[in-house]
């Protein structure tokens, strides 16, 4: 089987060591996390891991289960790229002086649709929100001018499908009363 | 929306009581039917073992001389009785000892909470005394864990602690206490856990794919049956033995499933796996339908994966989704617990006989028994062999003791030829393999099923990785019989050494003390038997003792176990010598 990128959603309670607990599914098999981005999600209470895996659907497929079994875990789900709509953020500290002396920075500025976030006497910050090969192709283009500082996000996404997490919830609270 | 993440049951409706974490946790206990503990003192769970005093007439604790033997004690005792097994410690080293109890117990899905003391709140991270990340150390080998360090926390955490450890597919749960919640106040009450939001533990049957599976089942020439823990797990050994009458399929175990259905019966064709039956792993890809109930095609089941009855439709029961395709990709398979869905099946399946398809078996057992039964079980040569002793407490105790094993030779010898009438019956370390859980497990097994014969047949080197347990025995006269098979060899790498690396004996020599007088020296009865003449006798005299008896059985250095499928072959070329 051949490997692909997938995008693992895992909602959970919040809760403290859950993230070691599902890190260590990937350790102990041996799989790199490519990226991975724990935030709140649309249910109150209710986290989402997103996990970029480069992998087969057959791992993909038992890591899922893996992470579903945990007990704070509500619901794990995996995904293409094609099925989700995903994005990454980077941001690019760059020298102040450059604005003013390289013009192909400000014309990749304005075609890149990234944004100044900041200027200031010294450095500006640039901030890019796109899939990975654009903001890799705005930093192979910015590089031979000189990054002073990069930091890219893990991918965050959602999903074409719908992930029915508050039926889920409710069918709880329903056989409780 | 409704945000309350745990369902609660509430069990003592008078109103709450202001009392320290640490009788808390006492309370706990009780509340949930607890009356035996194991454990091991220190100064991060002093306050519990002070409550501990206080309590003694309602909560026995039994001091096991190392931490690993707590942790073992409350396994066997959580195997024979089906009940939730509790081990305690301290902080630091007592509770990274536990850890080979808790792997053993993950991997062998047994129910037991264990207790670990903690530095207080005000010190985590600061590399205190006897501070250890347990959570961090015990995650990948818990079903669940947690760290208190708000006594206000206990009854809640404690609940769910025993839920989990016992619900769905059961597992070793960690709660670690800080100090400091064990000093502070609370205002007690308890509520039993009935669910938590974000675990489901059984999955819900799928009428469709049971009806389906009737129909595969009815129409197959040659089905065959393995069956697991599950079914012993899941109380489902009456349903199982309904479903094999109805339908006439022969049957075979895995070791951790061995005993839910007696040995004499006519449906059950052996053990499956590494050192199992010659018939039960030929004859697997030889079926048209495999049932695969409650296991989990463990590698030393399976062989070879890409070999691995390729041929037959397989019926997987399992109450793990995620063990369903992890090893092999059933066609059908039926989630939920195997009583359910066996009941749900039982009606829908035809009466039925498989006389031609169950008589390979039988001939598969002839030729088993003239390469390698018959000189194991009734011996010519000199040396005495693992199999006639075990052959003599089957005799001795009418087939009906619980026998618990640690790892090695001895234990494939003894679950090959033990016999047994009830189910929970055969205790051994199946998953992990741990070296040194019989001796622990057996005081456990003995605490958790008294009126029965409790027979632990062990090595010479897992002996001596828990031997200390001996203390315990001795001291509350527990009266388990220890037959310690002495080969004076780390018998089953030696084996390997012998098939595999040309002879090469590296490091499996035992030079070992007199474990007659090591037994005596602890006060206990003790015998030794080096010939075939003596062992009858031996083993008898050892059965009709009152109390704690050891026994040492002197057998030959150098024999081996077969059948045996080599790592990594098919279960078709198993080997009879």
């Amino acid at each position: 089987m051949e490997n692909t990128r997938y995008t693992i959603s895992a909602y959970s309670e919040n809760s403290i060591g859950l993230l070691h607990r599902i890190s260590g599914i990937f350790v102990k098999r041996h799989i790199n996390i490519e990226s991975l981005n724990v935030s709140k999600s649309e249910i109150e209470h209710v986290s989402k891991f997103t996990i970029v895996v480069y992998t087969t659907e057959d791992w993909v497929r038992k890591i899922v289960q893996q992470i579903e079994k945990q007990i704070e875990v509500i619901k794990a789900y995996y995904h293409t790229d094609e099925e989700t709509i995903f994005q990454e953020t980077a941001l690019f500290k760059i020298k102040s002086g450059l604005l003013f002396d390289e013009p192909q920075i400000q014309n990749a500025i304005k075609k890149s649709n990234s944004k100044i976030v900041t200027v200031n006497r010294e450095f500006f910050v640039l901030a890019k929100t796109a899939k990975r090969s654009e903001i890799d192709a705005m930093h192979d283009l910015l590089e031979p001018f000189g990054i002073m500082q990069f930091v890219r996000s893990g991918r965050i996404a959602v999903t074409k499908e719908s992930m029915p997490i508050s039926e889920l919830l409710e069918e709880f609270h329903l056989a409780t009363n | 929306m409704n945000t309350e993440t745990v369902k609660k049951e509430k069990i003592n409706t008078s109103k709450s009581i202001r009392i320290s974490g640490a009788e808390a946790i006492i309370h706990c206990l009780l509340a949930e039917g607890v009356d035996l503990i194991y454990g091991y003192p220190g100064g991060a769970i002093m306050p519990v073992y002070d409550e501990l005093y206080k309590f003694q007439d309602k909560l026995t604790h039994i001091l096991t001389r190392h931490e690993q033997g707590a942790t073992h004690a409350a396994q066997g005792y959580a195997r024979v009785s089906g009940r939730v097994g509790v081990a305690m410690a301290t902080s630091g080293p007592g509770a990274t000892n536990l850890v080979t109890g808790l792997a053993d117990a993950q991997i062998d899905s047994t129910p037991i909470v264990c207790i670990t003391g903690q530095v207080p709140r005000h010190l985590l991270g600061s590399d205190a005394f006897q501070e250890t990340d347990i959570v961090g150390i015990s995650t990948p080998v818990t079903k669940w864990n947690y760290q208190i360090t708000k006594a206000s926390e206990i009854p809640e955490i404690f609940a769910k602690a025993f839920y989990i450890a016992k619900s769905g597919r059961p597992g070793p749960v960690l709660v670690d206490i800080t100090k400091n919640a064990q000093f502070d106040k609370l205002d007690f009450t308890y509520e039993k856990c009935t669910g938590v939001r974000s675990y489901k533990p059984v999955p819900q049957p799928n009428a469709e794919a049971i009806s389906k599976a009737a129909d595969v089942i009815n129409s197959a020439k040659k089905p065959y049956i393995v069956w697991g823990q599950g079914v012993i797990l899941g109380k489902a050994e009456e349903e199982l033995k309904s479903f094999i009458e109805k339908t006439g399929i022969p049957a075979a175990w895995t070791i951790m499933g061995e005993s839910a259905l007696p040995t004499d019966h006519p449906l059950n064709v052996g053990m499956v796996g590494m050192h199992g039956n010659y018939g039960p792993n030929v004859l697997t890809n030889e079926c048209d339908v495999l049932l695969a109930i409650g296991m989990r095609f463990d590698d030393r089941v399976t062989g070879k994966l890409d070999t691995y009855a390729k041929q037959a439709k397989v019926i997987h029961f399992e109450i793990d989704p995620a063990e369903v395709g992890k090893n092999v990709k059933p066609d059908i398979a039926l989630l939920g617990d195997c009583r359910e869905t066996l009941s749900s099946l039982l009606p829908l399946v035809n009466e039925n006989s498989h006389h031609t398809w169950k008589s390979e078996f039988d001939k598969k057992y002839e030729e088993e028994y003239a390469a390698v039964i018959k000189n194991d079980l009734h011996p010519t040569k000199e040396g005495l062999t693992m199999g006639e002793v075990v052959e003599q407490i089957n005799k001795a105790s009418g087939n009906d003791a619980v026998v618990v094993t640690d790892v090695g030779q001895h234990q494939m010898i003894a679950c090959r030829y033990a016999k047994f009438k009830n189910s929970k019956s055969n205790i051994t370390s199946g998953g992990l393999g741990t070296m040194g859980f019989a001796l622990p497990a057996a005081i456990g097994a003995k605490q958790g099923a008294p009126h029965r014969q409790v027979v632990s047949i062990i090595g010479d080197g897992g002996y001596q990785m828990t031997i200390q347990e001996l203390g315990v025995i001795f001291q509350h006269q527990i009266a388990v019989k220890i037959v310690v098979l002495n080969n004076d060899f780390l018998g089953m790498v030696r084996q390997w050494q012998q098939l595999f690396f040309d002879k090469r004996y590296a490091s499996t020599v035992m030079v070992n003390p007199d474990f007659v007088k090591i037994a005596e020296g602890y006060h206990l009865k003790a015998n030794r038997v080096t010939e075939r003449k003596d062992l009858a006798s031996a083993v008898q005299e050892m059965m009709e003792f009152a109390g704690p008896y050891f026994l040492e059985v002197k057998v030959e250095k150098e024999d081996n176990v077969f059948p045996m499928i080599p790592s990594g072959a098919s279960v078709s070329d198993i080997r009879l010598k």
